[in-house]
C-alpha cells in the first residue's frame, strides 16, 4: 500500500514538470497555431542557465538558489521574445508543416549552442537548500523538494486560470484563440498578443526545466526528451487545453512511475499506446475541442504534378549516365556516400509520396525506414538468411508497420496526424532500443553483411543504383497512375474525393503501405551497406532529415526530393568532416529554407528560372510562397 | 413509383431543429427547387440526401431502395451526383483530369498502379467536358478557371456516373446573369434528354421561376409551399415569409 502512494507521489511529481512544459505549448497553440517544435530546447536552457545562475547567487546571498529558478525561466522568456520577434513572425501565414519544422531548426541551433557553451558533460545542480532531506510518508521516505514539485503544478494551473478568466488580457487570449480574425478587427494588436503568449509559452517552459535542477543532472539531450512526452501529453490532453495538459500529464506521469516498476521493459512504449488509444476514442484528446477557425492551407497545392519535359528528360538522361560509368573514376568512398545519397533519395521520395502526393505529413517516417533495417538485419541474423533474401523481409515489415499505423493516422490531419506519425515512430524506437534480446537495444545489430558479389563497394553501389533507382522510378509512375490521382484528389478535396465515391481513408492507407515498403527498401539497403543497425535509425533526427530532404528540394515536384536528399546529404558529409557544430548550420539552413525559399530548390527553379528558358506552355500557377 | 422519395426527415444541432420533418417525392426528368431564407435548412437538407449528414428522423428512398444514413460514396454509386454551393475540385488538377479521375473512380479502376491506366477515359470526359462547352478549357488547371467555368466543371464531374438524380447547391451562386441562364437552361437540357431527376436550390428568383416544375418552400426547418411557380408566387405564406412583400 505504502509503495504504491509512493510511486503515486513520484508519478504526480514528475507530472508538474511536465505540466509546465506542455501547457505553455499548449497555450502558444492555441492562440498562435504553431506547434512549437523548440519547447523542449527552451526546457533544457531553463535548466542549464539555472545550473549557471545557481552557484554565484548561493555565494552571494543565503535564498540565492531559489532566486536562481524565477531568473531562468525569465532569461528563456527573453529568449523566446528574440525567437518570436525575429523568426516566427514571418511566417505565421506558411504551412503548418513548414513552421513545424522551422521550430526545430531552433532545436538543433540550440543544441550547439548548448555544447559550445555548456560542453558536453552531464552538469549536476545544488539540492534545494532547506528541502535536501526526505520527508517520512507511510513509513518511507520521500524527497521533500518533490512534495514542491507536486504543489507547484496545481498552483500553476490555477494561476492560469485566473489569468484566462479574471484579465482582461486573458479575455483577449482566448478571444484569440477562438477568432484571430474578428480579435484584429477588434483592434487589438495581434502582433502583441502573439510575442507575450510567446513569452509566457517560453517561461513556462524555462521554469520546468528550471525546476528540474535540483532532481536530476543537466544534460544536452534532454529537449528530445522532453519534447516527445510533451507532444504525448498536449495531444492527449487536447491541443490548447491548458487543464487537459494537467490532466494528461498526471495521467501519464502516474502511469511511467508505475510502469517502470511493473513492466520495466516497455515502459517507454506505454505512453504512446495511451496516445493512440486516446486519439482513436477521442481524435481531439481529453479536453480538446474542435478548432474554430482554421486557418485555411490552400495554395500549398496549387501547383500541378506534370510529366518532365523533354529537355529536362535528357537532363535526368545524362546524370543517369554519368552515375552509371561513376565507379571507373570514384574511389570506394566517394561510391560509399554516392550509394547512401541514393538510397536517401528513395527515403525521401517515398515520404513525398505521403506528403506532397498524399498530403499527409509525416513526422516519423524513420519508423518504415528503420523498420526496413531491422527486419532486414534480423531476418540474416536471427533466421540465417542470405542476403538476397533477408533484403526482402526489410520491406515487409515496414509496410505491415505502415498498415497498423496508416490505420490509425489516416482517421487525423494535418498537427495531430504529424504528431501522431511522431509517437508511432517513437514506440518503434523505444522498441528497438529495450527489446535487448531481439534487437540488442543500444548496442545494435552488427554483421550485416551483403553477399560475397555485392561486397566490394562498386558492386554494392551498383546494387543501389539499380534497386534504388528503380523504386524512385517505379514511385514516381504511381504518381501518374490513376492511384495516385486518387490520392491528390483526396488530397485537393476530401469533399468531392467522396461525392465520387472514392474511399478516402481505404485510399490513404494504401498510399501509407505503399510509402512504408518503399522507406523500408531504402532501410533495408542502409542496414546492408552499414553491415550494422542501430535504433538511431528508427529515430527523429532521421524523420527530421527525410523532412528537410523533401521540403528543400520542394515539396510540389517529384524531381525535389532526389535533389533535396543528394544536396542535403552531401551538405551533412562536407559539414561533418569540416565542423562539430553541423547541426548550427543545419538548423541555420532549415530556417532560411522556410523564410526564404518556402517553395524548394526544384520548385524555385521550376518558378524563377525555368520561365526565363522556355516558352511558356499552358498555365502557370500563380506566384508567390504559398 | 417516384425517383426519390423522403419521409419525414428530421435534423437537430443542439437544440436547434434545422429541418422539422420534410417530405417530397421528385419524378424522373424533373427539375424540383428548394427555396427558403438563409437558415431554413436547405443545405442541411442537401447534405442529409447525399450522406454527408446522418438525418436524426425519417426515411430516405432512391429508386425505391432505401439509402438514409448510407455514406456519400455510396450513396453516389447508386447513382445520386452532386454539386456543391461552393465549388470543389481538384485544383491541382486539370479541367480534363478532374472529370477523368471521376469516370476512374465510378469504372473502379481508381486502385490502378499502372501509369497507362491514366489514358483511360479521356474520350468520354472530353465528350462529358463538350456537353457542358468547358471542352476547348480541359487543360486548364482548375485553379485557374473563372467561377463560372468552375460550376459547369463541377456538373461534368457530377454526370460522370451516369446518374439519374442530380442534387444542385446553388447552382449559379456567384455567376453572372447571363451565365446562369445559360447553365441552368443546360441542365434542363441535360435533365429531359437523360430523365435525370434534378433537385436544385437557388437564391435567383428568375433562375427558380424561370427553369423549376416545382417549387418548394422551406421556411424554419419545414415545407410551407409546394407547387408550380405560378402557385408558388401567388401563396400568401409565402409572400410573407420569403418573397417580402
Amino acid at each position: 500500500m505504502d509503495f504504491l502512494v509512493i510511486q503515486f507521489l513520484n508519478g504526480l511529481a514528475s507530472a508538474s514538470a511536465l505540466f509546465l512544459v506542455a501547457c505553455g505549448l499548449s497555450i502558444i497553440f492555441g492562440v498562435m497555431r504553431i506547434v512549437n517544435f523548440a519547447h523542449g530546447s527552451f526546457y533544457m536552457l531553463g535548466a542549464y542557465i539555472a545550473y549557471t545562475l545557481a552557484g554565484p547567487l548561493m555565494d552571494w546571498m543565503p535564498g540565492g538558489f531559489w532566486l536562481a529558478l524565477p531568473l531562468a525561466a525569465l532569461a528563456v522568456a527573453m529568449i523566446g521574445a528574440l525567437v518570436e520577434i525575429t523568426l516566427l513572425r514571418r511566417i505565421y501565414r506558411s504551412p503548418e508543416l513548414f513552421q513545424l519544422l522551422a521550430t526545430f531548426g531552433i532545436v538543433l541551433i540550440v543544441q550547439d549552442l548548448v555544447l559550445i557553451l555548456w560542453g558536453p558533460q552531464d552538469r549536476l545542480g545544488p539540492r534545494a537548500p532547506g528541502l535536501e532531506g526526505a520527508v517520512n510518508i507511510l513509513g518511507s521516505p520521500f524527497p521533500a523538494y518533490d512534495l514542491l514539485l507536486i504543489g507547484l503544478g496545481p498552483l500553476v494551473l490555477l494561476g492560469l486560470t485566473l489569468l484566462f478568466r479574471r484579465t482582461r488580457w486573458g479575455v483577449r487570449v482566448r478571444a484569440a484563440t477562438q477568432d484571430r480574425e474578428m480579435v484584429e478587427a477588434l483592434g487589438i494588436r495581434q502582433d502583441r498578443l502573439f510575442t507575450a503568449v510567446f513569452i509566457l509559452g517560453a517561461f513556462l517552459a524555462g521554469l520546468g526545466g528550471a525546476v528540474q535542477l535540483p532532481r536530476a543532472a543537466v544534460h544536452h539531450a534532454m529537449d528530445l526528451e522532453i519534447i516527445v512526452e510533451t507532444f504525448v501529453v498536449v495531444v492527449v490532453g487536447g491541443l490548447g487545453s491548458v487543464a487537459g495538459a494537467y490532466l494528461a500529464a498526471v495521467l501519464l506521469g502516474v502511469l511511467n512511475a508505475f510502469g517502470i516498476v511493473v513492466f520495466p521493459q516497455i515502459s517507454l512504449v506505454l505512453a504512446f499506446l495511451v496516445m493512440a488509444v486516446v486519439l482513436v476514442v477521442r481524435p481531439l484528446g481529453l479536453l480538446g475541442r474542435p478548432e474554430a477557425a482554421s486557418r485555411s492551407t490552400t495554395g500549398l497545392w496549387d501547383t500541378p504534378i506534370r510529366p518532365m519535359a523533354r529537355g529536362r528528360r535528357d537532363i535526368v538522361f545524362v546524370l543517369a549516365l554519368v552515375l552509371a560509368v561513376l565507379p571507373v573514376f570514384a574511389g570506394s568512398y566517394l561510391l560509399t556516400v554516392f550509394s547512401e545519397v541514393m538510397i536517401f533519395a528513395l527515403f525521401a521520395c517515398s515520404l513525398h509520396f505521403l506528403m506532397g502526393v498524399g498530403g499527409m505529413g509525416s513526422f516519423g517516417h524513420a519508423a518504415y525506414f528503420g523498420l526496413g533495417a531491422y527486419g532486414a538485419a534480423l531476418a540474416m541474423t536471427q533466421l540465417g538468411l542470405p542476403m538476397e533474401a533477408a533484403a526482402f523481409a526489410g520491406p515487409v515489415l515496414a509496410a505491415a508497420g505502415a498498415l497498423v499505423f496508416g490505420w490509425f493516422c489516416v482517421r487525423l490531419t494535418g498537427v495531430y496526424l504529424a504528431m501522431l506519425t511522431l509517437a508511432f515512430a517513437q514506440i518503434t524506437w523505444a522498441i528497438a532500443f529495450q527489446w535487448d534480446s531481439v534487437t540488442g537495444g543500444d548496442n545494435g545489430i552488427l554483421g550485416v553483411w551483403p553477399s560475397a558479389w555485392a561486397t566490394s563497394a562498386a558492386a554494392f553501389y551498383y546494387l543501389t543504383l539499380l534497386v534504388a533507382g528503380g523504386g524512385i522510378l517505379l514511385l514516381r509512375q504511381f504518381v501518374f497512375a490513376p492511384f495516385g490521382m486518387g490520392l491528390r484528389a483526396c488530397r485537393d478535396s476530401p469533399l468531392r474525393a467522396d461525392a465520387i465515391g472514392i474511399d478516402r481513408a481505404a485510399h490513404q492507407r494504401l498510399a501509407f503501405v505503399v510509402a512504408g515498403a518503399f522507406a523500408g527498401i531504402a532501410g533495408s539497403l542502409y542496414a546492408f551497406l552499414k553491415g550494422s543497425v542501430f535504433p538511431d535509425v528508427l529515430a527523429i533526427p532521421l524523420s527530421v532529415d527525410g523532412l528537410v530532404m523533401v521540403l528543400l528540394g520542394g515539396l510540389q515536384t517529384l524531381t525535389g526530393p532526389v535533389v533535396g536528399a543528394a544536396v542535403y546529404k552531401v551538405m551533412r558529409v562536407f559539414l561533418a568532416s569540416w565542423t562539430d557544430y553541423w547541426r548550427l548550420i543545419i538548423g541555420i539552413v532549415i530556417i532560411a529554407l522556410v523564410v526564404a525559399f518556402p517553395r524548394g530548390i526544384v520548385g524555385y527553379i521550376q518558378q524563377r528560372i525555368a520561365p526565363l528558358l522556355d516558352r511558356p506552355e499552358g498555365d502557370q500557377p500563380k506566384a508567390g510562397p504559398p | 413509383m417516384s425517383l426519390l422519395s423522403v419521409r419525414g426527415l428530421r435534423k437537430s444541432f443542439g437544440g436547434i431543429e434545422a429541418v422539422a420533418g420534410v417530405d417530397f417525392d421528385l419524378e424522373p426528368g424533373e427539375l424540383l427547387a428548394l427555396i427558403g431564407p438563409n437558415g431554413a435548412g436547405k443545405s442541411t437538407c442537401f447534405n442529409m440526401l447525399n450522406g454527408q449528414l446522418r438525418p436524426d428522423g425519417g426515411s430516405i428512398a432512391f429508386d425505391g431502395q432505401p439509402i438514409t444514413g448510407l455514406p456519400p460514396r455510396v450513396v453516389w454509386r447508386r447513382g445520386v451526383g452532386r454539386t456543391f454551393q461552393v465549388t470543389a475540385t481538384f485544383l491541382s488538377m486539370t479541367v480534363l483530369q478532374n472529370v477523368q479521375t471521376a469516370l476512374l473512380s465510378f469504372h473502379g479502376r481508381l486502385r490502378s498502379f499502372r501509369p497507362w491506366s491514366s489514358r483511360l477515359y479521356l474520350d468520354e470526359a472530353f465528350a462529358l467536358l463538350e456537353l457542358v462547352g468547358m471542352a476547348e478549357q480541359g487543360d486548364r488547371l482548375c485553379s485557374v478557371l473563372a467561377y463560372g467555368d468552375l460550376k459547369r466543371v463541377e456538373l461534368a464531374i457530377a454526370l460522370a456516373n451516369a446518374p439519374k438524380l442530380l442534387l444542385m447547391d446553388e447552382p449559379t451562386a456567384g455567376m453572372a446573369p447571363a451565365e446562369r441562364i445559360e447553365l441552368m437552361r443546360l441542365a434542363s437540357e441535360i435533365a429531359h434528354e437523360r430523365r435525370i431527376g434534378i433537385l436544385f436550390t437557388e437564391h435567383d428568383m428568375d433562375v427558380v421561376f424561370a427553369h423549376a416544375a416545382r417549387v418548394m418552400v422551406l421556411d424554419r426547418g419545414r415545407l410551407i409551399a409546394v407547387g408550380t411557380p405560378r402557385q408558388v408566387r401567388g401563396d400568401a405564406q409565402v409572400r410573407a415569409v420569403y418573397l417580402g412583400s
